[in-house]
């Protein structure tokens, strides 16, 4: 058992006039491998008070982003042996703070939803599934796994910066998700619908969301790829 | 929290991204073509104001400098619009401003090609 400790960001509208860090001390032992098991340790032991997002503590559902170590990633999915201490935890930045680590993510799923998040084919219903080659369906590899955590988003200083006019990195990885999937039909729409100089555009290929993603996917690349969909289009 | 989506220039954006880059890539070989030209002066015939005068007015350096400065003056509009667009509010002050450096560049344009050709 060796003692760490961590710097939280604490924040409770209805007491706190302004937000602060306040600093704990555990003991973590050998079954503490993951940031999200100490932190469910400090609020059972130390204060019941500190609220943050969990739910499948696996790296699936996206729930417990947070900004570790001055680093956006899911508490669940780091290691806390290696950590740098005190472990300076804060919510993901740019986003409004309901309360400690939990943020309101609105504005992020409001942009999400705007991309139109889901396959459009207007065709007459096929009579089972409709179908996609394997090579088609390989297109969708690096893309689909993206779980919304909005590390990716909240990392990039054009989302800061435009946040209800960008997109974001994590809504333009979906936007391709959909533009790359051939069972989609409204590829015109949705290119058309990105063609301005906010909502693809103030990408200016910083690579913070690649550089935070914890699935280790590549929202950059994706952006790439709609900006040479748009240019085939033209010629 | 989230506004409307208010798009000032719908079916801009790839067209500026790839006037910018097409625009960096010209003034990349111009620079490259005065490297090669600074180093041919200094190294295989006499750097003066004769072998200068004799470049610029080959003809095709002539054209070639013209396509350049145009291509600085709209890599220079696509890049402060950006920035006037990141950090002006008010519609405006945006007008406003985008009418100065318009007007300014213009007149850098004009005023490249009058010591160019004269």
């Amino acid at each position: 058992m060796t003692k760490m400790k961590f710097s939280i960001y604490r924040y409770n509208p209805e007491k706190d006039t302004k937000p602060y860090y306040q600093d704990y001390e555990i003991e973590v032992g050998e079954h503490d491998k993951k940031l999200l098991n100490v932190l469910v340790r400090i609020k059972d032991e130390l204060d019941d008070s500190l609220s943050f997002r969990r739910s499948c503590r696996e790296g699936v559902c996206g729930s417990d982003a947070m900004n570790i170590n001055g680093r956006n990633g899911l508490a669940c999915l780091t290691d806390v042996a290696g950590l740098k201490q005190p472990v300076v935890l804060s919510p993901i930045p740019g986003l409004p703070v309901i309360r400690d680590l939990i943020v309101d993510m609105t504005q992020f799923f409001h942009q999400y939803h705007s991309v139109t998040p889901y396959v459009v084919d207007n065709r007459p219903m096929p009579e089972r599934e409709r179908l996609q080659s394997p090579e088609d369906r390989k297109e969708l590899d690096g893309v689909i796994e993206c779980i919304l955590c909005a590390c990716c988003s909240t990392a990039c200083p054009s989302f800061w910066w435009n946040p209800d006019k960008f997109l974001g990195p994590a809504a333009l990885l979906h936007a391709y998700r959909f533009l790359a999937d051939t069972r989609d039909q409204a590829t015109n729409s949705r290119l058309n619908d990105l063609n301005d100089p906010y909502r693809l555009f103030r990408c200016h290929t910083i690579m913070n969301c690649v550089d935070v993603c914890p699935k280790h996917l590549n929202p950059t690349k994706a952006i790439g790829k709609i900006k040479e969909m748009m240019i085939a289009r033209m010629v | 929290m989230v506004k409307e989506r208010k798009s000032l220039s719908a079916g801009h954006g790839i067209g500026a991204w790839l006037q910018q880059r097409i625009t960096a890539v010209i003034m990349v070989v111009a620079i490259f073509q005065v490297f090669i030209f600074l180093i041919l002066a200094n190294e295989v015939i006499d750097s003066n104001f004769i072998t200068w005068q004799q470049f610029f007015s080959f003809i095709f350096v002539k054209i070639f400098t013209q396509i350049v400065l145009l291509a600085v003056m709209i890599h220079a509009w696509i890049g402060m619009r950006d920035v006037v667009m990141d950090y002006i509010k008010s519609y405006s002050a945006r007008v406003t401003l985008f009418s100065i450096i318009v007007v300014w560049l213009v007149g850098c344009a004009i005023y490249s090609a009058v010591i160019l050709w004269s």
